[in-house]
């Protein structure tokens, strides 16, 4: 009877730790989530708070009773953020294109292409992962200032046109198909590009849909290369925009305004985000690292 | 093969590979040359296209200059704090994610949604919390304020504050991939060895020490070393806080030395711009050998 009671005792105490400690663990994660949460919460309260009673609060309010608009309208209006949106998005939409035509063919000769060389040519390749971009910007800066191309799309989309990581990334999916395949098309007299098309292409697209989002991603956020060829607000991107925006936009004072903007410019790629979470997140730690 | 025998078949596979040498060739290995001839070339100005000869000038120039001092002195600071502080933080977090299978995946969404946001445009939302104005003290300064401290202004006020505030941002925008790297790894530990344990009567803290920890130390390793390089490069968190100026905001990091150096306020050196970047090069090198060495000793595979 005894031992019965004290195993039953013994039992209790371990559930009532155990709950504990989840308990706990539920509180320090929840902590955290609203940690990375607030400053959304904060960005997009502010925004919707009218100017004036903004900075009529002294001690702010986490809540408004009388959410206005105005702040977006004036986001378009005051500054040039559609001009902004619109220079990005041409950006992202050349660079990532141009990108995905120039590793899809890279990627194929190193998978499916005979040639003298190819191994050495790829740890050649490989090796070019190392360099660090800091080192390269400056002499690319001097390059496309000789060549004239300052404030153009051209010289903001250039120098990142290739990545030798995806062009790897690529070439593993690639191989990864079987040869068979080559083969029967080679014997109907397919061409290598016709068969690149129309056969490894749609058979890789997962790979290529994850290096897509992956380079949207970066083009969307990248600040310093635009900010060094850049120096007229006519070819500013986003990233460069809202600096502008903070150093002579709105006035320093109308924060609302200013937090209209961050939501705009932060919005597309949180839905692109939620929509691709998975691919996104799969994407990143194959290999992405922030910068 | 041959299609192989022909002509056009030899260049074939060089005309698919042309485009990407092409690139790379002249935005990547040409610039890395480059960046070393510029760095011995002495105060080669950019404007009037001239210097006054080869040696070591530029690296004595940018050692001596105060401001990239300061630049080296913040960078240095930043990565102390945050390499640690974000690496340990994520592996807390990793931890009680893989404890609790019920809203792992929702925590997941959540703790990822930094990696996707606009470095520049969060980091406003993150001045005007810690802000300190005439008009209100910042919703940070009135926490502090509540809990019997006296509020300071972190974006314009004295040192410390300033740059507790670039760490607090930093860790802020680097958890997200540690916290996803880790989380993974641990899913992939084998569950063998915990049910072994459990038969033993391991305590809890002997399975994370004796486990845990050796199985995904490789894992760490590689975010502490990537860790080091990404926080030696930060700039973007600083200019977001801070502003463009941030040589005079006494925040500047190497990077932004280099690009200050490059265009800007300086305006136009490209030979400085480089001998700065070479030592930064220099500096990221070194410390990631030491800790190749270093997980060489300790870490598991």
């Amino acid at each position: 009877m005894q031992t019965q009671r004290d195993y039953a005792l013994i039992e209790r105490n371990a559930k009532i730790r155990r709950t504990c400690k989840n308990i706990f663990t539920y509180f320090c994660l929840g902590f955290w989530a609203l940690i990375v949460l607030f400053p959304f919460y904060w960005m997009i309260l502010t925004s919707v708070k009218s100017y004036s009673s903004y900075n009529s609060e002294y001690i702010p309010t986490f809540f408004t009773l009388s959410p206005t608009l105005e702040n977006y309208t004036q986001a378009f209006t005051a500054v040039p953020l559609a001009k902004y949106f619109l220079n990005t998005a041409i950006f992202t939409v050349i660079t990532t294109v141009l990108m995905l035509v120039v590793i899809t063919l890279a990627a194929f000769a190193f998978s499916r292409l005979d040639f003298k060389g190819r191994n050495l040519l790829f740890v050649g390749f490989l090796s070019l992962m190392m360099i660090p971009t800091e080192l390269v910007v400056i002499t690319n800066y001097v390059t496309i200032t000789n060549w004239d191309l300052r404030n153009t799309f051209t010289g903001l989309i250039l120098p990142s046109v290739t990545s030798v990581f995806y062009i790897y990334l690529l070439k593993e999916n690639f191989e990864s198909i079987p040869d068979n395949l080559y083969y029967a098309a080679k014997v109907d007299g397919t061409t290598d590009l016709r068969y690149l098309l129309k056969v490894m292409v749609p058979i890789a697209r997962p790979t290529l849909i994850t290096i897509t989002i992956l380079k949207v991603i970066e083009c969307w956020n990248s600040f310093v290369w635009p900010r060094l060829v850049t120096d007229e607000s006519a070819y500013y991107l986003v990233s460069n925009g809202i600096q502008e925006i903070r150093e002579n936009g709105f006035g320093r004072e109308n924060i609302p305004a200013m937090m209209a903007a961050v939501v705009v410019i932060s919005l597309p790629l949180i839905v692109l985000f939620l929509v691709f979470r998975d691919k996104i997140m799969e994407g990143v730690s194959r290999g992405g690292t922030k910068g | 093969m041959a299609q192989n025998e022909t002509p056009f078949g030899k260049i074939k596979p060089w005309l698919y590979l042309l485009p990407s040498i092409l690139f790379l060739g002249f935005f990547l290995v040409y610039p890395l040359i480059d960046v070393f001839i510029y760095s011995f070339e002495e105060g080669y100005n950019f404007a009037s296209q001239t210097g006054f000869g080869i040696g070591f000038y530029n690296y004595s120039y940018v050692l001596h200059d105060p401001y990239f001092l300061q630049a080296l002195k913040n960078t240095l600071i930043l990565v102390a704090i945050t390499v640690p502080l974000s690496t340990g933080l994520s592996l807390l977090i990793s931890l009680g994610l893989s404890s609790i299978p019920a809203l792992k995946k929702a925590f997941q969404t959540i703790y990822f949604l930094p990696y996707v946001t606009n470095t520049l445009a969060v980091g406003l939302v993150f001045m005007i919390l810690f802000k300190k104005t005439a008009y209100s003290e910042g919703l940070i300064n009135l926490l502090i304020t509540a809990f019997g401290g006296e509020g300071v202004d972190f974006i314009e006020g004295p040192y410390w504050a300033k740059m507790m505030v670039l760490c607090i941002y930093t860790v802020w925008i680097v958890m997200p991939f540690k916290i996803l790297i880790l989380t993974s790894s641990l899913a992939s530990v084998n569950q063998d060895y915990y049910n072994a344990a459990k038969v033993d009567g391991t305590s809890s803290g002997r399975i994370f020490w004796r486990i845990t920890l050796p199985m995904i130390s490789p894992m760490i390793f590689y975010l502490i070393i990537t860790g080091f390089i990404g926080a030696f490069k930060s700039y973007s968190d600083a200019v977001a806080l801070f502003g463009t100026n941030l040589n005079a905001a006494e925040m500047n990091t190497i990077v932004g030395y280099v690009y200050d150096m490059l265009y800007g306020n300086s305006g136009g050196y490209p030979s400085y711009a480089s001998a700065a970047a070479v030592i930064l090069f220099v500096i990221v090198l070194t410390i990631t050998c030491i800790n190749l060495l270093v997980s060489k000793k300790n870490v598991q595979y």
